[in-house]
C-alpha cells in the first residue's frame, strides 16, 4: 500500500488495481468546515491534474484535482449526508472516490508522506 | 496599495486576534480575523446560541456637527434624520444623483451631534462626499481614534448588564453613553446578525481592556468576519459592494422601508427624482432571497436563469447558512420572478441547480423591542 500526495493537497492510496482519493488533513484544516462535496460520476474518465470534484466550505468552493488519470469506479456516498467527515477523517472515512489507474507511472511524480510533510511545512 | 501584509492597517485589537489564534486576511485595507480556531460554523452557531464578540473597528465612525446637521445630512440620504429623537438610531443610505447607492450607514442622534457609522471600504469616499456636499452646512469629523466592537446573540444583554446594568433595558436602535469598568463608551443596541445585541464604541486605547473583559465571560467567544458574513446573510441584511452598490437603487434593492414617509413626500435628497419615480412605477428588477434545492451552495456572481435558460440576473451573496442548515443566497431577478416561491435555475459549474425565491430573513430576527 502506497500513499502519495499532490502539490494541490490531494492524496491517493493504491491497493492492488484500485486507487482511493481524498484531500489531505492539511487541506481540510485550511478549508474549514466542509458543508458540501460534489463528487464525479462513476464511469467518468479523469485526467491527472484536471478537475475531479469540488469541496465547499462555509466560505468558499475549492476544486479537487485528479492525482492520476483513470476511471472513477466508486464514490463515497456518505459525504452527501455527512460532508463534515472530510474534516474529521480527511485521510480516512472522508475519502472522495475510487478509480482505476490508466498509467500507474504517473504516481512516481507525486510526493510520499515525508516529502509532503516537508512541502506543507515549507508553506508556513 | 496592494494587500501585502506590511501595507495593511491594524485595528487596536490586532494583537489580541493573533493571540487567540485567528486566521488573518486582508479586508478593506485592514488585516482582519476571518475566523478563530473554532471555525466559521461553530462561531456562527455560538453567536445564535449565546454571544459573540466581533471587532468592527475597521468601520468608519464620523461625527457630524453644525447648526443643523440633521437638515444638512438629509440632502444626501432618504431617511428622516430631522425626526430622529435624541438617542435614537436609524439605518439609511447615501444615494447618488442617478438614484444608486453610494453606501449604507447607521445615523444616531447623539444630542449635540450626529454619530455616523459607515462601511470600512467606503469610509474615505463617504468622508469626502460629506465634506464636499455639506461644505458650510456641517462639520465632518472622522474618529480614527475610536474602536468599535459588536456583542451579539441572545446572551449579549445578560453579559453586558454585568458591566453596564442600564444596557439591559435599552430599546433596539437606541444610544446609551455609559461607562464600562470606569471606561467611557457609547453603546447602541444594534448589530448585523439578526440577533439582539450591541455595538460598543470606545477609545482605541481602551478597546483591548473591554474586549478581554467581555471574552472572560463564559458565554462570549470571539467571532471572525467569516461568521459575520454568514450571520448577516441569514438575517437578509445587505453587504455593500455585493448586494447594493452605485448601480442598484433602494427600490431595486427592496430597501423601500429606508425611504422615510416624510422624505417620500418632500424628496430633497440626491437621486430623489429617480428613486421616488421608481417607488411609484416599480423597478424592473428586485433583490430577493433565494433557497437552492439540495445542499450545494450558489456563490456570488452565479447566474440566475429561468427554466429555458434565459438569464434573469445573478447571485450577489450566497453560501451555506449554518442555522438554516442549508444553502442560502440573495440576488436580483426580473420583477416577474420576484414573488416568493418563483422557480429559478442557478447555473453552478455549468449545470442548472433548481432554486426558489424565498422570504427573508432566512432565520427570525430577534431584536429587543422592550
Amino acid at each position: 500500500m502506497t500513499v502519495k500526495y499532490t502539490k494541490d493537497h490531494e492524496w491517493v492510496r493504491v491497493e492492488g488495481d484500485v486507487a482511493t482519493v481524498g484531500i489531505s488533513d492539511y487541506a481540510q484544516s485550511q478549508l474549514g468546515d466542509v458543508v458540501f462535496v460534489e463528487l464525479p460520476e462513476v464511469g467518468r474518465e479523469l485526467t491527472q491534474g484536471k478537475e475531479a470534484a469540488v469541496v465547499e466550505s462555509v466560505k468558499a468552493a475549492s476544486e479537487v484535482f485528479a492525482p492520476a488519470s483513470g476511471t472513477v469506479t466508486e464514490v463515497n456516498a456518505d459525504l452527501e449526508g455527512e460532508p463534515a467527515k472530510v474534516n474529521t477523517g480527511a485521510e480516512g472515512d472522508g475519502w472522495f472516490f475510487r478509480m482505476t489507474l490508466a498509467n500507474p507511472a504517473e504516481l512516481d511524480g507525486l510526493m510520499d508522506e515525508a516529502a509532503y510533510k516537508d512541502f506543507v511545512e515549507g508553506l508556513h | 496599495m496592494t494587500d501585502s501584509p506590511e501595507n495593511l492597517l491594524k485595528t487596536p485589537l490586532h494583537a489580541l486576534h493573533v493571540e487567540l489564534g485567528a486566521r488573518m486576511v486582508p479586508f478593506a485595507g485592514y488585516d482582519m480575523p476571518v475566523q478563530y480556531p473554532a471555525g466559521i460554523l461553530k462561531e456562527h452557531l455560538h453567536t445564535r446560541a449565546k454571544a459573540g464578540l466581533f471587532d468592527v473597528s475597521h468601520m468608519g465612525q464620523v461625527r457630524l456637527t453644525g447648526d443643523d446637521p440633521a437638515a444638512a445630512l438629509e440632502s444626501l440620504v432618504p431617511g428622516d434624520i430631522k425626526g430622529l429623537g435624541r438617542g435614537r438610531m436609524r439605518y439609511t443610505l447615501f444615494t447618488s444623483e442617478t438614484g444608486g447607492i453610494l453606501d449604507d450607514l447607521m445615523v444616531t442622534n447623539a444630542g449635540d451631534h450626529l454619530f455616523l457609522v459607515v462601511n470600512a471600504a467606503r469610509k474615505e469616499h463617504d468622508i469626502a462626499h460629506l465634506r464636499e456636499r455639506l461644505k458650510g452646512k456641517a462639520e465632518v469629523e472622522p474618529l480614527p481614534d475610536a474602536a468599535l466592537m459588536a456583542l451579539q446573540g441572545p446572551d449579549a444583554a445578560g453579559v453586558l448588564a454585568r458591566f453596564v446594568p442600564e444596557a439591559a433595558t435599552m430599546k433596539f436602535m437606541t444610544l446609551l453613553p455609559a461607562t464600562f469598568n470606569g471606561i467611557p463608551v457609547l453603546i447602541t443596541r444594534s448589530g448585523y446578525t439578526g440577533e439582539d445585541g450591541y455595538e460598543i464604541s470606545c477609545a482605541c486605547a481602551d478597546a483591548e481592556t473591554i474586549a478581554r473583559a467581555l471574552l472572560a465571560e463564559a458565554e462570549v467567544e470571539a467571532i471572525g468576519l467569516g461568521a459575520r458574513d454568514s450571520l448577516r446573510l441569514e438575517a437578509g441584511l445587505c453587504l455593500y459592494g455585493h448586494d447594493i452598490d452605485e448601480t442598484t437603487t433602494p427600490v431595486e434593492a427592496a430597501l423601500e422601508w429606508a425611504l422615510s414617509k416624510r422624505r417620500r413626500e418632500e424628496g430633497g435628497f440626491l437621486g430623489a427624482e429617480v428613486i421616488l419615480g421608481q417607488l411609484k412605477t416599480g423597478a424592473q428588477r428586485r433583490r430577493v432571497g433565494i433557497r437552492p434545492d439540495g445542499r450545494a451552495p450558489a456563490r456570488e456572481h452565479t447566474e440566475i436563469a429561468d427554466e429555458a435558460g434565459n438569464r434573469l440576473g445573478e447571485i450577489t451573496s450566497g453560501g451555506f447558512g449554518p442555522t438554516v442548515n442549508g444553502p442560502v443566497a440573495m440576488g436580483y431577478v426580473g420583477i416577474g420572478r420576484a414573488a416568493e416561491g418563483s422557480p429559478l435555475a442557478l447555473m453552478v459549474r455549468g449545470k442548472p441547480l433548481a432554486a426558489r425565491v424565498a422570504a427573508m430573513p432566512f432565520v427570525p430576527q430577534r431584536y429587543y423591542r422592550g
